[in-house]
């Protein structure tokens, strides 16, 4: 449609664009700048060039936080996905009881991740939580789950999963939803079973929603920052310190702006790398397979 | 075989109730309980003991109070800005659009971790750094809403609108009075998903605040952790549970809504 007068599309996105160049595009730009810095906030700024850059591949700071954020994520994408996967073949089914089991996984995802951490500190403290103590009642072996620095990370993985998993799982549903029974009939009346009906007509259609929820959890996963801050501080012997506690444990330590800018932009970089991935994931989406 | 499965979806259930299960369980127990039978599923009576602590401890209202607040009005601002540029952007033709829309959609790759060095710098310089301000406005435009309602605009018959300006209907009353009310699901679906959001939002207000005055609940819930407590787990989990309380009341009552605003967003 014409816009009544043409000023109006304008000033009705103004105060939108107001915000965004004030809180999304300068601060991009100024952590560009300010990463070729060094800053501590109470002395002026002092130009080192590429130096904060160098100190982070040097120290091994950087492969260290990348390393660390991509084992993570990629426990969590793949124990989401298929976890997603299977909660919703079993749950996609019409009736109250289905529906209360969902509701149940579900709300997790709705909950806070501080509640989610301090939920999963107690259930998986070493010496009175309560999946170590039943562990050791049964008899089974159990570990330090969140002081053992090689166990520690797949712990948090671990609570991250049971944290949205139940995201994945609405997301399944809803693409389960938007298959034709059709195809299933005609795929039974081929005498097709379960197995290659699954194979060759869910998983195909299902497809672009499980590239849309592997890609968004891999984003999701790779901006983790909350369980690791509150339970376990990015140790033991920082085998927790994924790519934003580093960022955080830099300015608000540290007080290194200017290195902490320079991790800031690698991160933005790694974020823009996995959106192009999502976008090549999603290519070829087959028209109508959803509304 | 039915009732086997129904056995094992109750069993699949339980592994996400039972935490909370243990979670408010916790929360009745005194610390000689727990000292004693760390795993004893209940507590010996109802003792409020806990909760008492956690509202001794902080000043609960308080930041209960600046938590809704915040919440409220980031959701409030979203929205109130998303529908005039939604308009915008799904019914008005104009140089830029294209770029103004994309450049839109461009802020979801620009999440809070890449934005709070440089915004809390930028805030400080005007005095806003640990204020209710600096929590709700850094998150006035919401990209996921503007695109959300620009979608469902673009189905609104342009005739509808061209007949409210024959009546003489300015187009704030036309975004606002007409067209608002008919988004209604929408509006109501994204209001619950930011509301709920940003209520439990941790990472921003641990950034942006300094002191009780401008606090919010999840912070104040995770400091309990950290204060020493030692073994004093049916404090945290006291605190624990008036944090997610609200968020899974809100999900009881709304779960239909906080569902679609979350299928909406895939393809």
């Amino acid at each position: 449609m014409k816009p009544r007068r043409p000023i109006d599309p304008y000033w009705m996105l103004a105060p939108t664009a107001l915000l965004l160049a004030l809180f999304f595009f300068y601060p991009l730009l100024f952590a560009v700048e300010k990463s070729f810095y060094d800053w501590d906030l109470l002395t002026p700024p002092r130009y080192v060039g590429f130096d904060n850059y160098r100190a982070l591949l040097e120290s091994g700071e950087l492969l260290d936080a990348f390393t660390t954020t991509l084992s993570l994520s990629v426990v969590v994408v793949i124990g989401s996905m298929a976890l997603g996967l299977g909660l919703a073949l079993a749950l996609n089914r019409p009736g109250a009881f289905a529906s209360a089991v969902r509701a149940a996984i579900f709300s997790a995802y709705v909950v806070s991740w501080v509640s989610v951490a301090l939920l999963w500190l107690w259930v998986l403290d070493s010496s009175a939580g309560a999946l170590t103590l039943t562990l050791r009642k049964l008899g089974i072996p159990t570990l330090d789950w969140l002081g053992n620095p090689r166990v520690a990370l797949y712990s948090l993985a671990g609570v991250t999963i049971w944290k949205i998993a139940g995201y994945a799982m609405v997301l399944f549903v809803a693409g389960l939803q938007d298959i034709p029974r059709q195809l299933y009939e005609a795929a039974a009346l081929d005498g097709a079973g379960a197995v290659r009906r699954f194979f060759n007509v869910t998983w195909p259609l299902l497809r672009p929603t499980a590239a849309f929820v592997g890609t968004t959890s891999l984003i999701l996963s790779f901006q983790v920052f909350d369980v690791v801050r509150v339970m376990t501080q990015g140790g033991p012997v920082r085998s927790t310190t994924v790519f934003v506690y580093a960022i955080y444990e830099q300015i608000f330590i540290n007080l290194r702006v200017g290195r902490a800018s320079a991790e800031v932009v690698v991160f933005f970089v790694v974020l823009l790398a996995l959106t192009a991935l999502q976008l090549w994931a999603w290519r070829g989406k087959p028209k109508g397979a959803r509304a | 075989m039915s009732r086997l499965r129904n056995l094992a979806l109750i069993a699949v259930a339980l592994i996400w109730l039972l935490p909370y299960a243990w979670m408010l369980s916790t929360s009745l127990k005194t610390l000689p309980e727990i000292v004693a039978a760390p795993a004893a599923p209940l507590p010996s009576g109802l003792n409020f003991d806990a909760y008492r602590a956690v509202f001794a401890a902080m000043p609960l209202g308080r930041y209960f109070w600046n938590t809704t607040v915040m919440a409220l009005g980031i959701a409030a601002i979203q929205i109130a800005l998303a529908l005039p540029a939604g308009y915008a952007l799904a019914k008005l033709q104009f140089t830029g659009r294209a770029v103004a829309f994309g450049l839109v959609v461009a802020t979801l790759l620009i999440p809070a971790q890449v934005r709070f060095v440089p915004v809390f710098v930028l805030l400080a310089d005007v005095g806003l750094a640990n204020t209710m301000t600096a929590l709700i406005l850094p998150f006035g435009v919401s990209a996921f809403g503007t695109f959300l309602i620009r979608q469902a605009l673009e189905s609104v018959p342009d005739s509808l609108i061209e007949a409210a300006r024959m009546d003489g209907a300015s187009e704030l009353r036309i975004v606002f009075g007409l067209l608002a009310p008919m988004l209604r699901p929408t509006l109501v679906s994204f209001f619950l998903f930011s509301f709920v959001y940003h209520w439990n939002d941790y990472f921003w207000p641990l950034v942006m605040t300094t002191d009780d005055s401008v606090r919010t609940l999840p912070l104040g819930i995770a400091l309990l952790r950290e204060q020493g407590t030692g073994v004093r787990w049916h404090i945290v989990m006291a605190g624990n549970v008036l944090l997610s309380a609200p968020a899974l009341l809100v999900f009881a009552l709304a779960q239909r809504h906080l569902l679609r605003a979350v299928v909406s967003r895939s393809p």
